[in-house]
């Protein structure tokens, strides 16, 4: 049987790039304004392993959890070079932190069942957390290699992998299956035009249904039909919920998660009283005596 | 009869037997908030041949400090950490277990939540105590840690409350929690444990490791000259350490002017540099975004030098200067020499 790995990925807001249509006249962010992006360090995860698949010959499984959109995150992925994708979407999933999280991607990854490596961003840029990875190693009961640069080898049985520390880098050696997070450490490759073209047409059932006017599959029987061709030609994206993956419904979501926000604050620059100071010789030397004055300096 | 609340847990993390900074900011922060809660600190360092460096801890707080050691602890690796952990946490039942936000500790945490079904928040920049009403099951919980952090690119700051049942986990950003001055006659008790850890928890072996001094600790300067973008290269950052060997500073910087290679990471400012506190911080050719105040507006005083009036940086500056660094700075250096 081909060597499997899955690497987990998350369709983000565009946090870095707050634009001004994004505020609000509070000077607040304004998400829904946000355009949706491939989580920055889940590229590098995905280059990782495509990177193992041209190295080891490995299958590259692409999954996440998220909205029926997200599917669009998992295009992007097959466009760069993965092979499958899963995308997990339930109602029972949403208002999930990262423990129901961690859970539900687990109960994936059991599902998938033959994996050597699980990848995944070290962490997203909506929540800056980095907590899923760990706690998805510790679901399934796998170890963990955080902040990972580089895979060094990999054997039958063993993974030796680089990954930063504070003030260094470490190597470890681990046994397989496991879990790697992975930092900003390649570039990832672009999308290749070829593969656009063929998996533009990749589908999920929900995308397959609303394409033929929302029809159902009970009195659509060419929609069965056309599964079969897009399976044929794998431009399948499996779209799996709760049942699918035998979640248990008390873990997932909102009931899933031990923590809950209390409060939401944008934060809006508060303006403090500034002393607006000249550039000009004077300007400046009495900035300074000021300051010495009160001793701040000297 | 009540229930008998946990107390509060830190994470002390050592390397070499040094203790790392952010663990005293804990002790201290867990003192305060042991105190509102009537409650211990306790702390738990885990190592092997761990001396001298206990005491410290007592002296800034800790009323218990369990001390673990074991050959698989040294160095570290996550999974005996979490292990030995866990079967403590089950044992003692801590109300809160505080660890700090470093590359280990946020490695360390989750694994140790996911076993625990704890919640936990990520890189916590304040915590209070408050009571907390969940709207959804209809359930009063008194006395409850606020976890505040900032989220979605530090442009919301979002308090969390662990509902289920304790511990209530959190990492904490580094720097942020300050350290009080140790009181050198306060004692405490060493519990010695010796901790089991299986075997399915030694399959990670570390077969190198390379690290090096920081090349400055920003954390404890009193005065940084921090340089952005706008110095403009490599070369001229030469005119930021002029003004710094002048006023007998220590020179930060921005992510972009580490990112352009003009200065190494040990230097940066910010959400993913350093937290600084100096009694004065002047930003030279820094916009400001919020990565980068979110670790320098708490400091005394700001001065900040940008040619853009409009830079979001004026809006946290107390002295700003208009101005094109190139003049500014060889100005005030002019200036400081004449006084002094
Ligand atoms: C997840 C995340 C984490 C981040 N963490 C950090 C962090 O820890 N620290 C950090 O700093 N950033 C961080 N950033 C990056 C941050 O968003 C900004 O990109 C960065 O701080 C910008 O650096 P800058 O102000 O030097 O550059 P710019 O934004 O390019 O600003 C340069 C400024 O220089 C001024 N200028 C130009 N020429 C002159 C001159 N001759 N004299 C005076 N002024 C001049 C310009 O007017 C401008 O305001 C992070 C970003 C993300 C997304």
């Amino acid at each position: 049987m081909k060597r499997q790995l899955i690497v987990f990925v998350k369709q983000v807001p565009d946090t870095k790039n707050i634009s001004g249509e994004a505020m609000t006249p509070e000077g607040t962010v304004n998400r829904a304004a946000l355009p949706a992006i491939f989580n920055p360090e889940d590229l590098n995860a995905l280059e990782l392993g495509l990177e193992l698949k041209d190295r080891f010959g490995y299958s590259v499984i692409v999954a996440t959890m998220g909205p029926p959109n997200a599917a669009e995150v998992l295009r992007a992925a097959l466009y760069r070079g993965a092979d499958e994708a899963i995308l997990l979407t339930d109602k029972g999933f949403a208002g999930a932190d990262t423990l129901a999280t961690s859970y539900a991607l687990s109960c994936c990854a059991k599902t998938v069942k033959n994996y050597d490596l699980i990848l995944c961003g070290r962490q997203a840029i909506d929540g800056d957390t980095a907590q899923v990875g760990p706690q998805l190693a510790e679901k399934l009961e796998i170890p963990q290699v955080c902040y990972v640069e580089e895979v060094i080898e990999l054997e039958k049985k063993k993974i030796k992998a680089k990954r930063s520390i504070e003030g260094g880098f470490e190597v470890l050696e681990s046994q397989l299956p496991a879990l790697l997070t992975v930092v900003e450490c390649n570039e990832p490759r672009p999308k290749a035009a070829k593969r656009i073209m063929k998996y533009k047409k990749a589908k999920t059932a929900s995308e397959l249904k609303k394409f033929h006017g929302n029809a159902d599959y009970t009195d659509a029987p060419m929609l069965t039909e056309e599964e079969a061709k897009l399976k044929e030609k794998n431009l399948w994206i499996h779209e799996w919920n709760a049942a699918k993956i035998g979640a248990d419904l008390q873990r997932i979501g909102m009931k899933g998660s031990p923590t809950k926000v209390k409060k939401i604050q944008s934060v809006v620059l508060e303006a403090t009283e500034v002393v607006n100071v000249e550039p000009t010789g004077s300007g400046i030397n009495k900035l300074i005596h000021e300051l010495i004055e009160d001793h701040t300096l000297g | 009869m009540a229930e008998k609340r946990g107390n509060v847990w830190v994470f002390i993390e050592q390397e070499a037997g040094k203790i790392a900074d952010v663990s005293l900011e804990l002790i201290c922060k867990g003192r305060e908030i042991a105190d509102r809660l009537d409650v211990k600190t306790e702390a738990v360092i885990l190592g092997n041949n761990l001396e001298g460096s206990i005491e410290t801890l007592f002296h800034h707080g800790a009323d218990v400090v369990y001390q673990v050691e074991d050959k698989a602890l040294e160095p570290f690796t996550v999974l005996p950490y979490a292990e030995a952990i866990v079967s403590l946490l089950k044992e003692h039942k801590p109300n809160i277990f505080m660890v700090g936000a470093t590359l280990k500790g946020r490695e360390l945490a989750p694994r140790i939540a996911s076993t625990m079904l704890a919640g936990l928040t990520a890189d916590c920049t304040d915590l209070q105590i408050d009571n907390f009403v969940d709207k959804l099951t209809k359930t009063d919980h008194k006395d409850k840690l606020m976890q505040i952090r900032p989220a979605f690119g530090g442009n919301i700051i979002a308090t969390i409350v662990t509902t289920w049942e304790d511990p209530q986990m959190v990492t904490v950003r580094e720097g942020v929690m300050k350290i009080t001055s140790p009181n050198k006659s306060r004692k405490g008790k060493v519990v010695k444990v010796k901790p089991e850890i299986s075997a399915s928890s030694k399959i990670v072996k570390v077969i190198e490791r390379i690290t090096q001094e920081k090349s400055i600790d920003l954390k404890k300067s009193q005065i940084i000259i921090a340089g952005g973008y706008g110095v403009g290269s490599k070369e001229n950052f030469k005119i930021i350490y002029d003004l710094a060997n002048t006023l007998n500073a220590d020179v930060g910087a921005s992510r972009a002017a580490v990112d352009a290679g003009w200065i190494n990471h040990d230097h940066q400012v910010g959400q993913t540099g350093v937290t600084v506190r100096p009694k004065l911080y002047i930003a030279c050719g820094i916009s400001g975004s919020v990565q980068h105040r979110a670790g320098m507006d708490e400091s005394s005083k700001i001065i900040a030098i940008n040619t853009d009036p409009d830079a979001p940086i004026f809006s946290v500056a107390h002295y700003g200067i208009v101005g094109d660094l190139n003049e500014v700075i060889p100005k005030m250096i002019k200036a400081f020499r004449a006084k002094v």
